[in-house]
């Protein structure tokens, strides 16, 4: 029985981390209608930066804060200089596209920051929890974050014009211009927040996995299945669903399959929600007319 | 009085495909200005042409009071920014939002949050239906209240040029009667100036101004809409008897 709890509760912990990346996926899904494959590659590069940082000297908040500033900004260039071209180009172009950024990035971080792997401290207490044998401070640290960031973003998108433009944007763009929304930045600033979370989602992963260019390979594809499974156009459910695949995966590797066919189960329920449920579990059903 | 918008040799584009021919016509500021033609005549791309939705050549001008500006290679927030909205074919509102937050979006421009309050306060009083409504999806309401809708949030720009793409389609015909009755003290009392676009050009003769027909992509006829409406031709082609 303990033993279960201690595959819950640490699924639980790695779910967290999936929700992050499916909050990101979705983000950007919600803007553009495409999943950007280099959602990982860009967090593992905006971690390395929190890595230099530190490493400079820099106190762990100052260089957490100013990294989820930088992956703003990076984010939003990525979207004005390479996407913006082809925001009108057929979805494979994208596709294409979005596979290059995420070759960029991976060997931007190798030759930047070598392929070496690093230890990343986190900022929270070394110890369990409050004497719990289930959850480590980071883990209650890391969930924290991620529920601070889900209040931010579900209060910038309710309570701001901003918010709410980015909303009719991604809903109606032809509509969204007529009443003088620029659509083509509202793209840009859904780039810029998904960067942001992704870079929010590394910084918070890194002191469990270490720091490698390829850090959120494997990661990137728990955080898909998860914001599949919750429906991709819906950011709570994305959080849930990476919470269920990360304590499925769990019980699953230490059960029933043995843990070296854990990515297995990524694949399985990106495979099996796509044919019984393409929706996900909260999402909206879209008919489109031809 | 001097006019509001002045178009020039305006010509239309959808990718190699001419659909406005040179054609010229003028708004008249505070006054109703109705374009009638059959399908395909290039109504609603006229609308697109001025909120510069295609690609168009030629020149159109507006003068909003701060002096002449030309609107054509305009971006199209640029000219909302200017004053013009435009309640397009379909209604375009976003079916998602509330019906107060479609409300707010026609507002997105404007900074005076005191005054935008007051003016959906406004819209409600307009449209009783829709205040019952606030909070509901606009996608649920029926197809007049979503016309509604759609006049409301373009009113909400404050705009001096209101584009309407055929409001009456689709509705029952009290709903259109009541509709268009709104849109008449709009111009009345609020002096808001109208480019209507309609098929139903008896409708439209009765509350427009001036009028222009197309034909084809081209200006086959224009004038005072008492005088178009008794043009023997205009009569047995668009009224019918």
């Amino acid at each position: 029985m303990e033993a279960l709890l201690y595959q819950v509760s640490s699924g639980l912990a790695n779910g967290i981390i999936y929700g992050s990346v499916a909050l990101a996926l979705v983000m950007i899904y919600q803007a553009t209608h495409h999943i950007n494959f280099a959602q990982g590659e860009m967090a593992t590069f905006s971690t390395f930066i929190a890595w230099a940082l530190i490493q400079a000297g820099w106190s762990y908040w100052a260089a957490f804060f100013f990294t989820v500033a930088v992956s703003f900004a990076g984010g939003l260039l990525v979207q004005r200089i390479v996407l913006r071209p082809i925001e009108k180009a057929p979805v494979l172009t994208n596709v294409i596209v979005f596979i290059g950024l995420l070759l960029i990035f991976n060997a931007l971080s190798g030759m930047l920051f070598d392929h070496t792997i690093k230890a990343f401290d986190s900022p929270f207490a070394k110890d369990a929890w409050f004497d719990t044998k289930y959850f480590s401070s980071h883990q209650v640290g890391s969930a924290g974050v991620l529920l601070v960031v889900l209040f931010a973003l579900f209060a910038f998108f309710k309570y701001t014009s901003v918010g709410l433009a980015m909303r009719a944007a991604a809903q109606n763009p032809d509509s969204a211009k007529l009443v003088g929304i620029r659509v083509s930045w509202m793209l840009g600033l859904g780039w810029g927040l998904a960067a942001a979370i992704g870079a929010v989602a590394g910084m918070m992963v890194a002191p469990i996995v270490f720091l490698d260019p390829n850090m959120m390979a494997g990661i990137l594809l728990y955080g898909f299945a998860g914001a599949l499974l919750g429906g991709i156009d819906n950011p709570l459910g994305a959080v849930f669903g990476g919470l269920v695949v990360g304590v499925l995966e769990n019980l699953l590797g230490a059960y029933v399959i043995g843990t070296e066919l854990k990515l297995t189960v990524a694949l399985v329920l990106i495979v099996g929600t796509l044919t019984l449920r393409p929706d996900g579990l909260f999402g909206k059903k879209v008919v489109t007319r031809v | 009085m001097a006019n509001l918008f002045e178009a020039k040799k305006l010509s239309a584009f959808y990718g190699a495909t001419q659909v406005l021919f040179d054609i010229d016509f003028d708004i008249e500021a505070g006054k109703i200005t109705t374009i009638l033609g059959a399908n395909g005549a290039g109504k609603t791309t006229t609308l697109r042409a001025l909120c510069q939705i295609v690609r168009t050549t030629g020149s159109m001008t507006l003068n909003a009071g701060a002096g002449e500006v030309q609107l054509v290679g305009m971006s199209t927030d640029a000219i909302v920014r200017m004053g013009v909205a435009h309640v397009p074919d379909g209604r375009g509102t976003f079916t998602a939002l509330s019906v107060e937050d479609n409300l707010k979006l026609g507002a997105y421009v404007r900074t005076d949050k005191a005054e935008v309050a007051r003016d959906i306060d406004k819209a409600y009083a307009r449209f009783p239906q829709l205040a019952e409504r606030r909070n509901q999806q606009a996608g649920t309401l029926s197809g007049g209240e979503q016309q509604m809708l759609a006049i409301s949030r373009a009113l909400m720009l404050r705009p001096k040029l209101l584009l309407l793409d055929e409001p009456s389609f689709g509705l029952a015909p009290m709903i259109v009667a009541e509709i268009f009755r709104i849109m008449r003290s709009i111009n009345a009392e609020d002096g808001v100036s109208m480019l209507l676009v309609e098929q139903n050009a008896s409708l439209a003769l009765n509350l427009a101004h001036h009028a222009y027909l197309l034909e084809t992509g081209t200006v086959a006829l224009s004038g005072p809409a008492e005088q178009i409406k008794n043009d023997e031709s205009v009569r047995r082609a668009y009224l019918g008897y």
